[in-house]
């Protein structure tokens, strides 16, 4: 009886979790499916209304921006570009960073190691105006390189790769050795297949947060051509629903790899503990 | 490092080059900018710049808004870092004993996790606007709510924008924190003390203390950097300035203010906060959290 009572109690508190992080995402849902003439009267909508295909494709498809020259689905493919241009970037870097100082002798090592982790400490939002200085000079605000680059070296990666690196046991590369491996084919044909799941994880957390980038493409696109979905929001013009259609479809691609991909993810962040 | 390794003259600087590029030109070449910029005086034209020695640095102290940012950005990542996880590990502790509907739980509550928060800020927007608002409506019924002229209204509209994403972030981390515990150390524990919540208290929490305290560190990095995309979004600083997290105060003087030189010494004076607790937490807390 008292175990009946505690996990009522147990599924009572969950369901309030639940009510939170939900009902806010369903009511912006639930209006994004109205008429922006009905919002306006009504205000925000619990129930569902029968715009829903009218708003999400004029939304799509429908030229924005301050200057009309870019729509919805070129914004996503903006994001797209660069969210995967910063996974692959720093997955392939700091795979390759902790590879050379675990497995080399390498001078000056222990001051590498620093330089690299000192840009923990300077995150892109405290040199932004300088970077953009930097950006210019080299010529590559609007483009996609300007987007990728300055945000593709990844600190918290290379240690996670290191650390899993050196909890490899040295018989493997003895082993290696002595069948005449050399550093290349050890590098790919041993290491990249067991590091598997912590790439995967690596990658998953490097797109998200390269999709949800809001500061650097604000600042580095002048041209709207280069615009993504989380920057454009907020300088998005249009009616109520259509900006509400915007919001929900924003979400869209990093919360389904998130939905779907959360065990390999929560696996490949405890792989290492 | 490894005892065993392989031997080359050359090949290691092939593997680290790529990354060391990377961070010398898109992170050194800027961080040395602001290091000059913090030190020199632009003209108001921008005709002509000369050596400042601390000026920027005087002037930024003897700034009564800066004080304002420096505050705000405190109280903010504490009470976030507080609200987040108190109820973070709750909802976990809460699905980590359910027999039924675990994952359905877990999925629909880790969600928001990825989600930008710029667009949580979009979001809240649309919730304390005055005119669709729910919340705006409800808050106001209750005391008159008005965050663009009152500043403790503002503070609760930027510190619930900021705080739901972030109950998903320390979620996902207490429960896997909650799963990793062993079994035997509950069931024996079980024999030992009946009460629940004291158990909860000397048992598990202590053993979830490295999660916690990894947990204060990322809620308050997030405090300090990510809300950015939400302070942007909702109150933009509003009723004053009193909503200016000290990065946001940064990034206006310097982009929208054009004053270089303040930007730059703010910059490096939040460097050396980062730097502070980052050494707190390797020196001070590491040491004195029992592993296992």
């Amino acid at each position: 009886m008292t175990k009946y009572i505690s996990s009522t109690i147990n599924h009572f508190i969950l369901s309030i979790g639940l009510l939170i992080m939900v009902v806010p995402i369903w009511i912006i849902f639930a209006s994004s499916t109205h008429s922006s003439l009905f919002i306006n009267t009504n205000g925000l909508q619990f129930f569902l209304g029968d715009n829903f295909i009218d708003n999400y494709s004029r939304v799509l498809f429908k030229q924005s921006g301050f200057f009309n020259e870019i729509t919805a689905l070129k914004m996503f493919l903006n994001s797209f570009v660069m969210a995967t241009g910063i996974a692959t970037l720093s997955v392939i870097t700091s795979l390759m960073t902790a590879y050379g100082l675990v497995y080399f002798k390498v001078k000056y090592a222990t001051f590498i190691f620093w330089l690299i982790f000192i840009t923990l400490l300077v995150p892109l939002e405290l040199r932004i105006m300088p970077s953009y200085i930097v950006m210019s000079k080299l010529n590559l605000v609007n483009t996609f390189a300007g987007l990728i680059l300055p945000i593709s070296a990844s600190a918290i990666a290379t240690f996670f790769f290191r650390q899993f690196y050196k909890s490899i046991p040295d018989e493997l590369l003895e082993a290696a050795k002595l069948d005449g491996t050399n550093s290349w084919s050890f590098f790919i044909d041993f290491l990249i297949p067991l590091s598997k799941t912590m790439i995967a994880a690596v990658f998953i957390f490097m797109f998200v947060f390269g999709y949800n980038q809001y500061l650097w493409p604000l600042i580095m696109t002048t041209s709207e051509q280069y615009w993504t979905v989380v920057m454009g929001l907020k300088t998005m013009y249009g009616s109520i629903s259509d900006r509400f259609a915007f919001v929900i479809m924003s979400m869209i691609p990093p919360v389904i790899i998130i939905i779907f991909l959360q065990k390999l993810f929560i696996q490949g962040i405890f792989q290492n503990k | 490092m490894k005892k065993v390794q392989f031997k080359s003259n050359y090949s290691q600087y092939f593997f680290l080059a790529p990354q060391l590029l990377i961070l010398l030109i898109f992170l050194y070449w800027p961080i040395i900018q602001t290091f000059k910029d913090a030190f020199t005086m632009q003209d108001a034209f921008g005709f002509g710049s000369q050596f400042a020695g601390f000026d920027n640095f005087l002037f930024i102290f003897s700034d009564p808004s800066y004080f304002t940012a420096f505050k705000f950005t405190i109280i903010y990542s504490f009470v976030i870092t507080f609200i987040t996880g108190s109820i973070g590990l709750l909802l976990a502790v809460q699905a980590n004993k359910v027999m039924h509907g675990k994952s359905a739980y877990k999925t629909l509550l880790i969600w928001p996790y990825a989600i930008a928060p710029a667009v949580v800020g979009v979001m809240a927007n649309y919730f304390f606007s005055e005119r669709y608002g729910l919340l705006h409506h409800l808050f106001n019924n209750l005391w008159g709510f008005n965050w663009y002229e009152n500043v403790f209204d503002a503070y609760i509209y930027v510190i619930i924008a900021g705080s739901w994403k972030q109950i998903s972030a320390n979620f996902i981390f207490f429960l896997a924190g909650l799963q990793a515990i062993q079994k035997t150390v509950i069931e024996a524990s079980i024999i030992d003390c009946k009460s629940n919540i004291r158990r909860f208290w000397t048992i598990t929490f202590p053993l979830l203390m490295p999660t916690t305290f990894f947990l204060i560190i990322i809620n308050i990095t997030y405090a300090f950097f990510d809300t950015f995309g939400i302070i942007d979004t909702t109150t933009i600083g509003a009723p004053g300035s009193e909503t200016k997290t000290l990065v946001y105060k940064a990034y206006i003087d310097g982009f929208k203010g054009l004053d270089l030189g303040s930007a730059g010494a703010q910059s490096i004076m939040m460097m050396i906060i980062v730097l502070v607790i980052t050494i707190f937490q390797f020196r001070y807390i590491e040491g004195k959290i029992h592993y296992n």
